[in-house]
């Protein structure tokens, strides 16, 4: 084993990572900035933990068995139809059973806890900001019904105070995710999904889209801003002095079209109840179809660089653009 | 004396195996109930996709609309009834009544035909009015899951006459024996989807 | 004339693609011109390619397995550059267009055309032989069943250099995959590949289950079984019970894409939730399938080389139930992030952590099997031990990932990817390389070289620690699955260690294709002219090697579990040679109509992937004429005169004799 060139380049690797991964301060999981991250990160590791006293002892008897019982060592006690042995079954079943029903404890019990569309309960009991989400192709549109203002792929909301995101989709499936806050969620056209998140500490926390949506998928990410009230008000404020709207459908389609790496846009006014229309347009019959239909002139002019899904219906054969390698 | 891969039993086997397939003659049956089981499965699926979409009308029509209960119950005894006849051509199978067994298979193909052609007819109706499978998510899952029970009875149209043409040029034999057997199991699995259509469909669909 | 297809569809801009396409024209030129030259056409037609030999088949299957392996791994090495470059700003040398073909078609490739094939290859190989039969339950099916798995291969393949592939991921979940946000061939290559190729896979299921239950030989009780048909027979149970819902799954789609359907679309009523439900009501099963009979196959292997009977055979069997069972009742754990309420999420997670009791139960058994053994450390042995090891700690990222609330923040990173490659790797592919190297000689008649094939598990098991582990604790910095690219800078350092854990597996397939050469030209030096080369326990082991086409001369009779082992000790460690008087054997004819159906199913999808709607016409009228054809054909079977099976026989006992063989144990010295 000690000859083999490659396990010397291993551990060679494994010192150079070594700081990497004790860098545990830039490790989103293991240092989260909200409650629930918190929790989530407290069940890791008690489950990792518990989970130790199987996987340690098989490991070392693994090694040891091997080694004790190899075919050259004629002092080992060799019994060829030994086979069964009801203590021995006993405590294999009895130890997995054990660990096994602890942990299903431990699953109801946080599933409920840290069920994502449970109100986060609030010192003084105010009521969770609420903020919608939408996942397009391929960027962010965050809407705040009570500012009455827009943003794409950027969010800010001050800290200490319970959030509840409502996610939807108004193309394919997406998942909302701030990885120092906690809980992802699906976002899925059509759907009213929501997550409560809650943040302690001011940052700036980089958030995504973890659910593969198509070509622009990676670029799918924003900035949560999580400052002071003041902070935030004054972010508010910023947002307002935008000259865009958006209404639906005409705007809010145009900007729905398909982009790629979207720069970080505002909207000092929208459409009352424009997340409830985005939902809407999917439960009639093809009022979603239509709408992109009949905006795709005006989002060909408003989005040059726009990618597209693929290439047009018309033409199903693959075009140079859309041609991948493998 | 021979040993026989087809059945393992160490089986006394002629060299005219023409007529001593039994043992092979229970596993094909066994491997078919076997199929059957996994295409069940398939109608499974198709039922639950069905009572995912029930109300995905998108404002098109709902199931108590666009079905004509007396329609549908004339189609359903046709299919009834044609299992009853296909139970004939099984009896005349084990009666080594030839000649009778084509006959009953000659009838039970005309009731599986009427049945087709009813079916047919109700989609092109309903397409006509302009409630095609493309209409809405229920309006597709009703024609899939309907179809498909469809598509299974015009296979079995299509097995029944080639088991009229076998057992006219070999007789009942090792061979079609076996093979009138599986298409029984087959046919009276329709039946029995059929019931289950008949009932979750559009019985449930009308009250 | 030709639908959507036009000579556009030929990616002759992409210097990567058009290069492999010369290779494989090349390639494919100069084997049918040797083919040609040596005039072996006729033999590849008799012998091959219409041949209803359960042990050709299982052969087959593992060369298409492992020839798609290069194919699935190249993408792999691909995705780890990508990854190892496309950091803070860059965009690596693969567009999104490209690497989102690329980790679909991996994936697609490595589950369906890689481990399935090596899975089902292995007990076609293996399982008739150990039940003591001398065919499968319907041959031809079989032959079909092989052949309708090489038409989604083809499909597969032929999406590299005509058209596109999906850019779906390897599910391609819904609404992504329907017609409004893909509106190209690529899905539609997707679903006929895995439409006609899963119907292949339900055949080979219903097939094995039927052979399993129906064609033991006289003794073979269900608990005198081996555990790898054990393991086989629950594979095929999942096979009959899942298969039929990925085919309906897909049907569905296909209804959506064609006829404009409004299954799992966005709007008009359609549910694509219900798709993602549907997917992994298959899916889940479907890694049972993989996993089950590579758990058999260490089963076997462990109890062979620590010469020693497997340790609680009952609590192994039962345990194995037990999964197969659980493993319909976990699926949503798939999807925990989807929104469903906390009760639900509890359930399947609960119920996917019980599937770690009688899975721990069973690494506990392997592990008392080796206790009081005598273990020899062959290649098949390191990849057991290498199992064990990964497995378990693959299962404990597997119990982390299905606690509800720990997954909300799991789900979809790297962590997943980690997770399943750990157990799909440390899984499948070491069992089915331990298979590979165990039964090999069987197959071929000769052991494979032992010190490449040690590399090749030291190269895999270094690279896959080197590979994955740094995709754990990238999960923990916020990196997710299918991402082309990212901004962090600090997460490349591990995205170049993942790259050189590639490499080293890469080099661990190498040592396998180098095995095999050096295996084939020392194939004199290491034949296995017993039969028996392990010194097994199983009755596989009991007739020569390779094992002659009607498999046993006389049908054995067992008359407990290990009965091949127990002869031999009862008989000094010999094992009892068949004797004279033989009788004639029925046995199956080859077919012409499986390759045939198969052939014209190929022709049939390649037209509705392009919508050439008369070539479909063309495809399926082939199908069915062939499939008549078939029905009316009665000339399927015949008998092996009993002096043939004594020529076969006897030449077998004379090159025992010239060799001067005796049996391993008694060769060794090494007497219980």
């Amino acid at each position: 084993m000690s000859r083999t060139p490659s396990l010397r380049k291993l551990g060679a690797l494994l010192l150079a990572a070594l700081p990497l991964l004790l860098a545990g301060c830039s490790s989103a999981l293991l240092d989260p900035k909200g409650q629930i991250g918190e929790e989530q990160r407290t069940l890791i590791l008690t489950a990792f933990g518990l989970m130790q006293i199987v996987v340690v002892p098989v490991i070392v008897m693994t090694l040891l068995f091997a080694w004790r019982y190899r075919r050259s060592n004629r002092d080992a006690t060799y019994q060829p139809d030994w086979a069964h042995s009801n203590k021995i079954e006993a405590v294999v079943w009895l130890i997995p059973c054990v660990i096994i029903a602890f942990l299903a404890l431990l699953t109801w019990y946080t599933s409920h806890s840290l069920d994502p569309h449970k109100p986060i309960a609030a010192d003084d009991g105010q009521e969770p900001m609420e903020i919608q989400a939408v996942s397009l192709d391929w960027k962010w549109l965050f809407i705040y019904p009570e500012q009455g203002i827009a943003t794409v792929n950027e969010l800010a909301f001050p800290e200490d105070t319970p959030v509840r995101f409502r996610v939807t989709s108004g193309s394919v499936m997406n998942a909302f995710f701030i990885p120092r806050l906690g809980s992802q969620i699906y976002a899925m056209a059509g759907m009213d999904n929501d997550v409560h998140l809650i943040a302690d500490e001011q940052g700036i926390y980089p958030g995504r889209s973890t659910n593969y949506s198509g070509a622009g998928f990676s670029g799918m990410t924003f900035d949560a801003h999580v400052g002071s009230e003041e902070d935030f008000d004054a972010w508010v404020a910023e947002v307002r002095e935008s000259s865009r709207s958006l209404s639906f459908p005409e705007e809010y389609y145009a900007l729905a079209s398909p982009s790629e790496n979207d720069e970080i846009q505002y909207f000092s006014e929208v459409s009352p109840a424009l997340y409830e229309s985005i939902l809407k347009s999917f439960h009639a019959g093809g009022e979603h179809a239509e709408h992109m239909a009949a905006y795709a002139d005006e989002r060909q002019g408003a989005h040059g660089h726009g990618g597209g899904h693929g290439e047009p219906a018309e033409s199903h054969g693959a075009s140079p653009s859309t041609k991948g390698a493998e | 004396m021979a040993t026989d891969t087809l059945s393992n039993h160490g089986h006394a086997h002629g060299h005219d195996h023409h007529d001593d397939h039994h043992d092979t003659a229970g596993t094909k049956v066994f491997g078919f109930w076997v199929y059957l089981m996994s295409d069940l499965v398939i109608f499974g699926s198709l039922f639950a996709t069905y009572a995912v979409l029930l109300r995905g009308t998108a404002g098109g029509p709902t199931p108590g609309e666009i079905f004509e209960l007396p329609f549908i119950l004339v189609e359903t005894f046709l299919l009834l009834f044609s299992s009853f006849t296909y139970g004939m051509a099984v009896l005349s199978m084990n009666a080594n009544q030839a000649a009778r067994v084509g006959r009953w298979l000659w009838i039970t193909f005309a009731l599986g035909a009427a049945f087709v052609g009813m079916e047919i007819y109700e989609f092109q109706h309903l397409i006509h009015l302009g409630f095609g499978p493309d209409r809405s998510g229920f309006l597709s899952a009703f024609f899939t899951l309907v179809g498909t029970h469809g598509l299974h009875v015009t296979f079995g149209l299509i097995w029944i006459l080639v088991m009229i043409l076998q057992v006219k040029q070999k007789g009942l034999t090792g061979v079609t024996r076996p093979r009138i057997m599986c298409l029984s199991l087959f046919w009276h699995f329709l039946d029995i989807v059929w019931i289950c259509v008949f009932s979750f469909v559009y019985l449930m669909g009308v009250l | 004339m030709l639908g959507k297809l036009s000579l556009e569809a030929i990616p002759t801009h992409d210097p990567i693609i058009m290069t492999t396409f010369a290779a494989v024209v090349l390639g494919g030129l100069a084997v049918m011109g040797g083919v040609t030259y040596f005039k072996k056409w006729g033999y590849l037609w008799r012998e091959w390619i219409t041949s209803i030999d359960h042990k050709k088949l299982g052969i087959m299957y593992f060369i298409v397995a492992l020839v798609m392996l290069l194919r699935g791994f190249a993408d792999a090495i691909m995705m780890r550059s990508q990854l190892a470059m496309a950091s803070a700003g860059a965009e690596g040398f693969l567009p999104p267009e490209h690497y989102d073909q690329i980790f679909t078609a991996h994936g697609v490739i490595m589950i369906f055309f890689v481990a399935m094939p090596m899975v089902i290859g292995l007990m076609n190989l293996v399982v008739p032989l150990q039940i003591g039969a001398r065919d499968v339950a319907f041959p031809f099916l079989n032959n079909l069943s092989f052949w309708l798995f090489a038409a989604g291969v083809v499909l597969v393949n032929v999406s590299l250099f005509v058209g596109e592939f999906a850019k779906t991921g390897w599910l391609a979940y819904a609404p992504l995959s329907g017609l409004e946000y893909s509106p190209g061939v690529g899905v539609d290559y997707w679903i006929w590949a895995l439409q006609i190729s899963g119907i292949g896979t339900t055949l080979t299921g219903i097939n094995f289950f039927v052979t399993i239950l129906k064609m033991r030989t006289k003794g073979m009780t269900l608990f005198r079984m081996p555990i790898f048909t054990w393991t086989s027979l629950c594979a095929n149970i999942l096979i009959i019970a899942s298969f039929p819902i990925l085919t309906a799954t897909i049907a569905l789609l296909t209804l959506d894409r064609y006829l404009g359907m409004h299954f799992f679309t966005n709007d008009f009523g359609g549910n694509m939730m219900m798709y993602v439900n549907l997917i992994w009501a298959w899916g889940h099963p479907e890694v049972y399938i993989l996993i089950l009979p590579a758990f058999g196959v260490f089963s076997e292997v462990i109890a062979t080389f620590a010469r020693k009977r497997l340790f609680g055979y009952n609590t192994m069997v039962w345990a194995t139930v037990a999964i197969t069972l659980l493993s319909f009742i976990v699926w949503l754990h798939h999807f925990f992030t989807m929104g469903a309420g906390a009760n639900v999420n509890a359930f399947f997670g609960i119920m996917t952590m019980i599937i770690a009791i009688p899975t721990g139960v069973k690494i506990f058994n392997w592990l008392f099997t080796m206790y009081r053994g005598r273990l020899e450390f062959t290649s098949p042995v390191l990849w057991t031990l290498g199992f064990i090891i990964t497995f378990t700690l693959g299962g404990m990222t597997g119990v982390m990932l299905s606690l509800p609330a720990a997954n909300f923040v799991l789900h979809n990173s790297l962590f997943v990817i980690a997770h399943f490659h750990n157990v799909i790797i440390g899984g499948v592919v070491f069992g089915m390389l331990a298979g590979l190297t165990y039964w090999f000689p069987k197959a071929f008649g000769f052991t494979l070289d032992e010190k490449w094939g040690k590399r090749s598990f030291w190269c895999w098991i270094i690279g896959f620690y080197v590979a994955f582990m740094p995709l754990y604790v990238l999960s923990f910095f916020g990196a997710v699955r299918r991402m082309q690219s990212y901004a962090n800078p600090e997460w490349q350092p591990m995205m170049v260690i993942a790259w050189v854990g590639a490499l080293i597996i890469a080099a661990g397939i190498a040592c396998t294709v180098i095995q095999f050469y050096v295996s084939l030209r020392d194939r004199k030096q290491n034949q296995d002219v017993t039969g028996d080369p392990w010194d097994g326990r199983t009755l596989e082991w009991s007739t020569s090697s390779p094992a002659p086409f009607y498999n046993f001369a006389h049908l054995p009779e067992v008359k407990g579990v290990d009965d091949f082992w127990t002869v031999k000790q009862a008989n000094g460690g010999q094992p009892p040679l068949s004797e004279p008087p033989y009788q004639d054997i029925h046995m199956p004819k080859n077919t012409w109509e499986g390759p045939v159906m198969a052939l014209f199913a190929t022709i049939a999808g390649f037209a509705l992937v392009w919508h050439i709607w008369w070539l479909v016409a063309v495809g399926s009228l082939g199908v069915f004429a062939a499939f008549i054809a078939r029905v009316f054909n009665e000339d399927v079977d015949y008998y092996v005169p009993a002096a043939e099976v004594e020529r076969i026989e006897r030449e077998h006992r004379q090159r025992l004799k010239q060799k001067g063989e005796l049996a391993y144990s008694t060769r060794l010295g090494v007497q219980a």
